[in-house]
């Protein structure tokens, strides 16, 4: 070890002037900060939302980066957990230095974090789904996935049109089904819309009839469940078995095959609301959204399997950052928040985002395609 | 309202039968060494997602994958009993208790490396017309599972009173030393009690999974459930586990049905306190007594 002393010593001085000079030669790198639940319960959404920032910014480099500036990704695991979103958000303000953040998979992550970074004066989107992120309006936070209140927003606009003013709701006791089920008795008074029966189930029930039997003794007109995971699919089973005729409406959170796959033919006729990511390639070829949305799709999944919106989020994220960083002309933190804020007309996976002083999401009721299932596959409502 | 009531009470039943096949499998373990199997759920969930790897992931038909799934999941009870409970024998029951927890986590965390984390489902055995009975119904499915907990706790029953081999368990669970030197072989009757747990919660698991879906960790809460009905009827007391399991589902789905959805799982864990405060042993449960 003695020996080898002066030696590391002279490697050392070496690999530090090389460095020194390494940075001369080329333009500091654009330093992208990341905190994602990519392990733990939420690593549905922090897995692809990481894939996706690590394969754009690959892309991005390997065709010079912006303005011949490298992207830098630094990235931290949370595991889904709050606190440690908070340590890893101070960390990449003020160790990592980072110019902005694109993370917080989940909302609690987000929310917690938010102070921080507010402290700081660092621009951060967040791909996360609480409508309290940006409401009220926090100077340095954005977030790209839709809101809850949105997807009933939706549901209450085909209902309408289908003269439905009485509806029997139906919520999972999960945080995802809470939520819906708040904004959903909310909104309802908006679009003249009366919640007769209010019903809930737990996580893990494996039978709802009892809840579908009141239901059924009520002048509800048509059915809204908000839920997650195997509740819906038993849901829909459950309404065909007691021989409602009733439309049942689901949330955008069974917006995947699985839920097809689960509730089978009982899944026939049910309409949902979802991100136009899931019907890419049955979208008209006049939407200006189909070829963004086709070119995430096959190339997320030419290298990792299914494509999923929450990934999508991430690629929203990255591109809003990049142009705005673009418009700014550099890296000023104050100058890329005016320009994120000043985001028209950008064309994400998540819809066509228009941002203002006022809206830290900019995204309207387009962005959720209204689709009903028909011989087991999407299709879209017009 | 009748026809509600009638609804409420057949749901109760179907859910009630769920847990009556899982309540089935403690009672076994229990019987042979007073120790609650808290890997019970697991076996629930191993024969389930065993039955869909095999029959979806491998393509076998369904009259080959689902005795494979069974003798799988006897498998991975008998490696249970062999390599983690057997080597604790001098161990206390609150040890071993704690060791089946442990190998319930462990057990969760194979079947999520192998299966993910995605939901599954079994196809029903004899289609999913509704049976209508007034202005209820009834899933064919739901009958498989109650005549499955009927032929299962009638066998169950037969074995511990009618034959040698579940004599010589019970034997075991009353006084280990006395049964060792009438020549039981006491590790044996063990073995023999996880495998026939893991043969129960096997069939359980595929006949209660095409109604209610599984992965990797549906067998906390079936195994939570299951585990309510047992001491609700009486620990050790097969008939008392189905009873517990029957009843605990009626009062969910008459709660739900008559008082509020969002209270039944509270209402349901308020009348087990209740229970086993007047009757710590359980509803049909021998009063243990200590000789001195």
């Amino acid at each position: 070890m003695k020996i080898a002393n002066p030696l590391s010593t002279l490697a050392a001085v070496a690999v530090l002037g090389l460095a020194a000079a390494g940075q001369t030669l080329a333009a500091d790198p654009i330093k992208i900060g990341s905190f994602l639940a990519v392990t733990g319960g939420a690593s549905f959404l922090g897995d692809p939302e990481l894939k996706t920032l690590q394969m754009y910014v690959d892309e991005i480099n390997a065709g010079g980066g912006i303005d011949g500036r490298q992207i830098e990704l630094v990235h931290y695991d949370t595991g889904g957990n709050a606190k440690e979103a908070v340590g890893f958000a101070k960390r990449l303000i003020k160790k990592d230095q980072v110019d902005l953040i694109v993370g917080g998979s989940t909302s609690g992550s987000t929310l917690a974090a938010m102070p921080e970074v507010g402290k700081s004066g660092t621009p951060f989107i967040s791909l996360a789904g609480s409508v309290k992120i940006i409401d009220p309006v926090q100077k340095w936070v954005f977030k790209m996935p839709h809101t809850d209140r949105m997807a009933a927003a939706k549901i209450f606009e085909d209902m309408k049109k289908r003269g439905v003013s009485k509806i029997a709701l139906i919520s999972g006791s999960g945080g995802f089904g809470k939520s819906g089920r708040a904004q959903t008795l909310a909104l309802a008074p908006e679009y003249g819309i009366e919640v007769v029966s209010d019903e809930s189930y737990g996580a893990k029930d494996t039978d709802m009839t009892a809840q579908l039997t009141k239901v059924r003794a009520t002048d509800a007109q048509a059915i809204l469940n908000f839920g997650f995971g195997s509740g819906p699919a038993i849901v829909t089973k459950n309404v065909r078995q007691l021989g409602i005729e009733l439309p049942l409406y689901q949330s955008h959170g069974v917006a995947s095959k699985k839920y097809i796959e689960l509730a089978g033919d009982a899944a026939e006729g049910v309409r949902l609301p979802a991100a136009a990511l899931l019907v890419a390639d049955k979208l008209p070829d006049s939407d200006p959204q189909k070829p963004v949305l086709l070119a995430y799709k096959n190339k997320f999944e030419a290298a990792h399997g299914p494509v999923s919106t929450f990934g999508g989020h991430a690629y929203d994220g990255l591109f809003i950052a990049v142009e705005a960083i673009k418009r700014a002309g550099g890296t000023d933190k104050a100058k890329v928040r005016d320009e994120i804020e000043k985001t028209q007309g950008f064309i994400g996976t998540g819809g066509i985002y228009n941002m203002s002083a006022t809206d830290h999401l900019g995204l309207d009721l387009s962005a959720f395609k209204m689709l009903e299932i028909k011989g087991g596959d999407w299709t879209i409502v017009e | 309202m009748t026809d509600q009531i009638l609804q409420f009470l057949l749901t109760g039943v179907t859910v009630g039968a769920t847990y009556a096949l899982v309540a089935l499998g403690f009672a076994i373990i229990y019987n042979a060494s007073d120790v609650v199997n808290f890997a019970q759920g697991e076996f629930v969930m191993i024969g389930a997602m065993s039955a869909i790897a095999l029959s979806a992931g491998h393509g076998l038909p369904m009259w080959l994958s689902l005795p494979l799934a069974v003798l799988v999941t006897v498998g991975v009870g008998l490696l249970l009993q062999r390599f983690a409970i057997a080597p604790a024998r001098g161990a206390s029951v609150v040890t071993t208790i704690i060791i089946t927890i442990g190998a319930s986590i462990f057990l969760r965390g194979v079947a999520l490396l192998l299966w993910g984390k995605d939901i599954f489902a079994l196809p029903p055995f004899s289609g999913e017309r509704p049976i209508h009975i007034g202005e209820a119904t009834l899933l064919p499915q739901n009958l498989w599972v109650m005549g499955g907990a009927g032929v299962m706790v009638l066998g169950v029953h037969w074995f511990f009173n009618h034959t040698i081999l579940g004599k010589a368990i019970l034997a075991c669970s009353c006084n280990r030393t006395a049964a060792h030197l009438v020549g039981i072989n006491v590790g044996m009757m063990m073995l023999i009690a996880y495998g026939l747990s893991a043969f129960l919660g096997a069939m359980a698991g595929i006949l209660v999974t095409p109604i209610t879906f599984t992965s990797y960790d549906a067998g906390v809460m079936l195994g939570l459930k299951g585990f309510s009905a047992a001491i609700l009827g009486g620990m050790g007391n097969p008939m008392g586990a189905v009873a517990g399991g029957l009843l605990l589902g009626l009062i969910e789905s008459l709660s739900a049905g008559l008082i509020s959805s969002g209270y039944k799982d509270a209402i349901g864990f308020i009348i087990l306190l209740l229970v086993l405060f007047f009757r710590p042993s359980g509803l049909f449960g021998r009063t243990s007594s200590e000789r001195v």
